[in-house]
């Protein structure tokens, strides 16, 4: 963005998610036994980064490893594994 | 239509002419008669605009910048506390660039309490980034609502204006005021349509955070440059006012200020007192003239550097002043006048605080300080009580 | 009662579709800590109040959570403000929009349990009492976390926080914000968890049609609360069970307890979490005796006998 381009005050106009991929910040990485998985959508609800879609899917760009995923998946079917 | 009415109801008058949309406000003397009357105003149908009986000045200001990022036209009025209670939202206000407009009774801040005139109040939040005015009538108090928005509703500007009114004198005294038509009012201060603004249909985040890499310092250059393009835009606002309703202002207004050596300054409504001195003053042969600053924000430079040429001593009377230095008039003054070829010799005098009047003879007293061929180079306070055992 | 349920664990269902709407409101990439409950509070609540939602927030940790100019996390527009005004923005912007004729809109007040029950709590009374046509959310994670874990008014009693340290525990009660909305004669103010969804949805949903109204959301945080973040959402039910944040709703002037789970002690919750570690058995009793004195008193405004 050039000085000429800026809004009049600080309005923000562009979604954050081109900004920054905050997959970077992971240590653990989630994942899925699609064999064990019951489409329950446990995870895709209590997902903080919205990183799970609900075709049950994680988007690992955004996927901070919290592991709320793996901690309320009543099939253990996701494993937190060391990046 | 003119009306013998009081600054108050002036400033009253002003919000409901420029159709102001939504007005929080809070009451404090001696600025309570404004919230009253738009209140009244709103009550009868005479006014259409949401009044927001908020709870506190700090929360009066913080409506009216949510009000006005919505996208409609804010008023408020305040005075003293009330206007350093709301000191931190109005660096928001400037920051989020919402041409609020708000009239400041200038009123002196406690302790000791005090409800009478003095221009420390809004002298305070001369770094806030908002617009100042100055006013010495109520007539003008009323004329300087409609041109503040026109002025701070330009895409290139959108900066809110204080307008200072002196407590009592203005804000209850009454005088006659020439009522401007609701039409001629339109017609010169179009309806506000920002380009951006809190709206589902066009979603954006309003005032989030910036970093230091960027963009806050360039967001903050824009503001400056905003009061640059200011500087040109308010005398040209100026004029189609005084071709429309026929009153014209000036970021200075000098008076007899043409062949003299020394000149007065002043602000607010000492310069009704001060120009009855210098009449009585030249009457005498005395070779003195008087200037009342009446835009303060943004700063009169170059108005002041072309005054100065050839007068030979500027006493610059503050109603004000700065613990731990001096009036910030004075300093102000000097400073804009550094560097130009042959300055003025410039001296400050200390005046009317916590209301003490600025007579005719104060002015003439600060008439004869100046002339003094010797000045300890210091700002001289006037009219202190100060026997001593 | 399984060992599972003791602990907090999902009473295993099997849900075939989502329980709640799925159109998401964040986006991805925001810069909350990894398994913040202060955005889940804003996913659900916009879940269930739509895109004709305009929040505005003061200084808390959604100031940052959105991410720096010129981006943000939000498809609904943001009005960020200084921190005490949440209450006098939303009536702004709720008065504006009706002088600009636009309807339909749902104005929120969103903040954070300082900017709600502590520096906050003027601007919301005065909003509460005008009868503002709004809905005030606060998230409440339980300190002033955004700048580093400072007590606030709705710390709770026993609680670690930067400013009290070791000894100095907090040893006053938390602050009942429900209570002083009610007191306001709110038409609707209401207690949910972020690990319960469906029911802060169901409150959500029904704040639109009652506002003035009142949420407080209890959003876990792993910074401040110290423990490991995926056991958020545990920690949150755990909350509920052991009926130390109790769910309820007081609809015009009618309590209501709209979750009642299987209880478990107040020592599980406590010790879940390291902010409570340095708590004596004698100082946790204590808790549980107040807990239980509260939810008698709640279930005695509900209308319902004591078990």
């Amino acid at each position: 963005m050039r000085y000429d381009e800026l809004p009049p005050g600080p309005i923000t106009f562009l979604p954050i998610c081109d900004a920054q991929r905050t997959g970077t910040w992971r240590t653990f990485k989630p994942m899925i036994d699609h064999k064990r998985c019951n489409h329950c959508f446990l995870c895709w609800k209590y997902c903080p980064e919205m990183a799970i879609s609900t075709d049950i899917t994680i988007d690992y760009d955004y996927c901070k490893g919290c592991g709320i995923c793996a901690a309320e998946c009543p099939r253990k079917a996701i494993r937190m594994v060391r990046e | 239509m003119k009306k013998m009415i009081t600054g108050n109801r002036a400033a009253a008058l002003g919000s409901k002419l420029a159709r102001a949309q939504v007005v929080a406000a809070y009451p404090i003397t001696p600025q309570t008669k404004i919230v009253e009357s738009i209140a009244e105003m709103v009550a009868r149908g005479e006014m259409k605009c949401k009044y927001i009986m908020v709870e506190s000045e700090h929360s009066a200001m913080s409506a009216c910048i949510s009000a006005s990022a919505t996208g409609v036209r804010t008023f408020t009025a305040t005075a003293a506390h009330g206007l350093a209670l709301m000191h931190e939202v109005l660096h928001w206000a400037a920051g989020q660039r919402l041409p609020i407009t708000m009239v400041n009774i200038n009123r002196a801040l406690g302790p000791p309490w005090s409800v009478w005139v003095e221009h420390t109040d809004s002298m305070s939040q001369r770094d806030t980034g908002w617009m100042q005015v100055y006013c010495e009538s109520n007539q003008e108090v009323l004329d300087s609502v409609i041109m503040a928005y026109k002025v701070g509703e330009r895409a290139d500007v959108l900066l809110p204006t204080m307008i200072c009114a002196d407590a009592f004198y203005l804000s209850h005294t009454s005088e006659p005021v020439d009522i401007p038509e609701q039409k001629k009012v339109d017609d010169f201060l179009p309806p506000y349509k920002p380009k951006y603004k809190l709206d589902v249909d066009d979603p954006h985040g309003f005032g989030s955070l910036s970093m230091p890499h960027q963009w806050y310092m360039e967001l903050r250059y824009q503001m400056a440059e905003a009061m640059e393009h200011a500087k040109k835009h308010i005398p040209e606002v100026e004029r189609e006012f005084a071709e429309v309703f026929g009153r014209r202002y000036r970021a200075i207004e000098p008076y007899r200020c043409e062949d003299v050596d020394y000149v007065l300054m002043g602000m607010g409504t000492m310069a009704d007192t001060a120009r009855e001195a210098i009449d009585r003053l030249r009457s005498r042969g005395e070779k003195v003239g008087f200037v009342r600053l009446r835009t303060f924000r943004p700063f009169p430079v170059k108005e002041l550097r072309a005054l100065a040429r050839g007068i030979d001593r500027l006493g610059v009377i503050d109603r004000s002043f700065t613990f731990g230095y001096e009036g910030p008039l004075f300093t102000e003054v000097k400073g804009a006048l550094y560097g130009t070829p042959q300055p003025p010799e410039i001296r400050g005098y200390v005046a009317g605080l916590g209301g003490r009047d600025i007579t005719v003879e104060t002015i003439e007293d600060i008439y004869r300080r100046l002339s003094k061929k010797k000045w300890k180079g210091e700002e001289e306070w006037i009219g202190l009580k100060m026997e001593k055992r | 009662m399984t060992q599972g349920a003791k602990k907090g664990q999902q009473e295993v269902r099997k849900e075939k579709r989502p329980t709640i709407p799925t159109e998401e409101y964040v986006t991805k990439g925001h810069m909350a800590c990894q398994g913040c409950g202060a955005v889940l509070a804003m996913r659900y609540l916009l879940k269930a109040l739509g895109p004709r939602t305009i929040i505005s927030t003061p200084a808390c940790c959604w100031s940052v959570i959105h991410g720096q100019f010129p981006y943000w996390c939000l498809k609904v527009p943001v009005m960020h403000t200084a921190f005490e005004g949440t209450g006098a923005s939303i009536s702004g912007i709720a008065a504006a929009l009706e002088m600009r004729g636009v309807e339909n809109v749902n104005v929120v007040g969103f903040a954070g349990d300082g900017g709600t029950a502590d520096i906050g709590i003027q601007s919301l009374s005065a909003a509460v009492e005008r009868g503002e046509p709004i809905i005030y959310c606060c998230y409440d994670n339980e300190a002033y976390m955004n700048t580093g874990i400072q007590r606030s008014g709705s710390t709770p009693y026993g609680a670690w926080t930067t400013t009290t340290p070791g000894e100095s525990w907090k040893k006053r009660p938390k602050k009942n914000m429900v209570e002083i909305m009610v007191a306001h004669e709110i038409p609707y103010a209401a207690t949910a968890c972020v690990a319960y969804p469906e029911d802060m949805i169901k409150k959500a949903i029904k704040a639109k049609e009652n506002k003035p109204a009142y949420l407080h959301v209890l959003a876990p945080c792993p910074t401040g609360w110290r423990y490991p973040p995926a056991e958020g959402i545990r920690i949150g039910r755990m909350a509920v069970q052991s009926r130390t944040f109790p769910l309820y709703e007081v609809d015009h002037g009618a309590y209501r307890i709209t979750a009642r789970p299987r209880t478990i002690p107040v020592k599980n919750y406590l010790e879940s979490q390291g902010r409570f570690k340095h708590l004596t058995s004698d100082a946790m009793d204590y808790i549980q005796q107040q807990v239980d004195r509260r939810w008698a008193q709640l279930e005695g405004k509900a209308g319902s006998k004591l078990k």
